[in-house]
């Protein structure tokens, strides 16, 4: 008993897809749906991309000295500022 | 970044709670640098981001001595640093809608029926999708998000968090997450298919 998947129905689920957090029936109408369908294996591949993208973020630079020394001004604790970090 | 993974069982709660200034700068420290890159991808802006930064460890500092326990400090602070970030957007854009992305106008050629754009740039290289200029449409591209959308997206997508920490952290139950999930997802997607697709006509006729 294979109902038709349209694009709609994919599309509402293809977060949960993503994140493989779909059942593995759910999943595997997906898939063969994929097969066939060539407008939602590019929507796919493009979502699965930009989720990439954004988690790839460029290493995480430490905390500007000035905005540090700014913010134990505000916070009173002026007197810390020298101390090792951490 | 996983809230999990930062090294918080070298603080002491205790002494912290005592409003003790040496354990208070130690936290500070401790936290800020993930506090700071949290507020600038809400914010994009780096005056607004130190502002979240100064406002959540001041609101932490002073609310500290009621602290429970019942979520660990670093989702706490986290909290705090979110609701500061959604404050001042509230403050700075009153008419932010608050629930729908804007309505999609994608009439353009490349649209399909439902107006999913389908250029298919995920061959690009790397330096391509990752270079600079690309980076900035990125960040601009999460502040055309509305702010329900956005906190989710970041701290899911961006934080690496898990469904059941941003639900958490948002005060929103787990499906709510996915379904704003979805959509600031699709929205993105859309936004960079149209970005990416016309890099992509470039690209092709080097």
């Amino acid at each position: 008993m294979n109902e038709h998947l349209d694009c709609q129905k994919l599309l509402s689920s293809i977060s949960d897809f993503v994140d493989g957090e779909l059942s593995p029936d759910l999943c595997q109408q997906i898939e063969q749906h994929l097969n066939e369908c060539e407008n939602c294996r590019i929507v796919i591949n493009t979502l699965r991309k930009t989720i990439d993208l954004y988690h790839q973020q460029p290493p995480s630079e430490s905390l500007p000295q000035e905005i540090r020394q700014r913010l134990f001004h505000r916070l009173h604790l002026d007197e810390f500022l020298n101390h090792d970090r951490g | 970044m996983n809230t999990e993974s930062i090294p918080e069982s070298s603080l002491s709660l205790e002494a912290l709670k005592k409003g003790d200034r040496h354990e208070l700068a130690r936290m500070v420290d401790l936290y800020s640098d993930k506090i700071y890159r949290l507020a600038l991808k809400f914010t994009n802006n780096p005056q607004d981001a130190e502002d979240v930064l100064q406002e959540t460890f001041l609101k932490a500092m002073r609310a500290l001595p009621e602290f429970e326990g019942r979520s660990s400090l670093s989702t706490w602070l986290y909290r705090i640093a979110v609701n500061e970030s959604l404050m001042l957007l509230r403050k700075q854009k009153p008419d932010l809608a608050l629930d729908t992305p804007a309505e999609e106008e994608d009439s353009e050629e490349g649209g399909s029926s439902n107006g999913l754009i389908l250029a298919d740039w995920c061959c690009l290289p790397e330096e391509e999708l990752l270079s600079e200029e690309s980076r900035r449409f990125l960040d601009q591209a999460i502040q055309q998000l509305p702010a329900t959308l956005r906190s989710v997206f970041i701290l899911r997508d961006i934080e690496g968090m898990s469904i059941r920490e941003t639900a958490d952290l948002l005060g929103l139950t787990e499906t709510n997450v996915k379904t704003r999930l979805l959509r600031a997802r699709l929205f993105l997607r859309q936004q960079l298919s149209r970005y990416f697709g016309e890099r992509l006509k470039e690209w092709e006729q080097k």
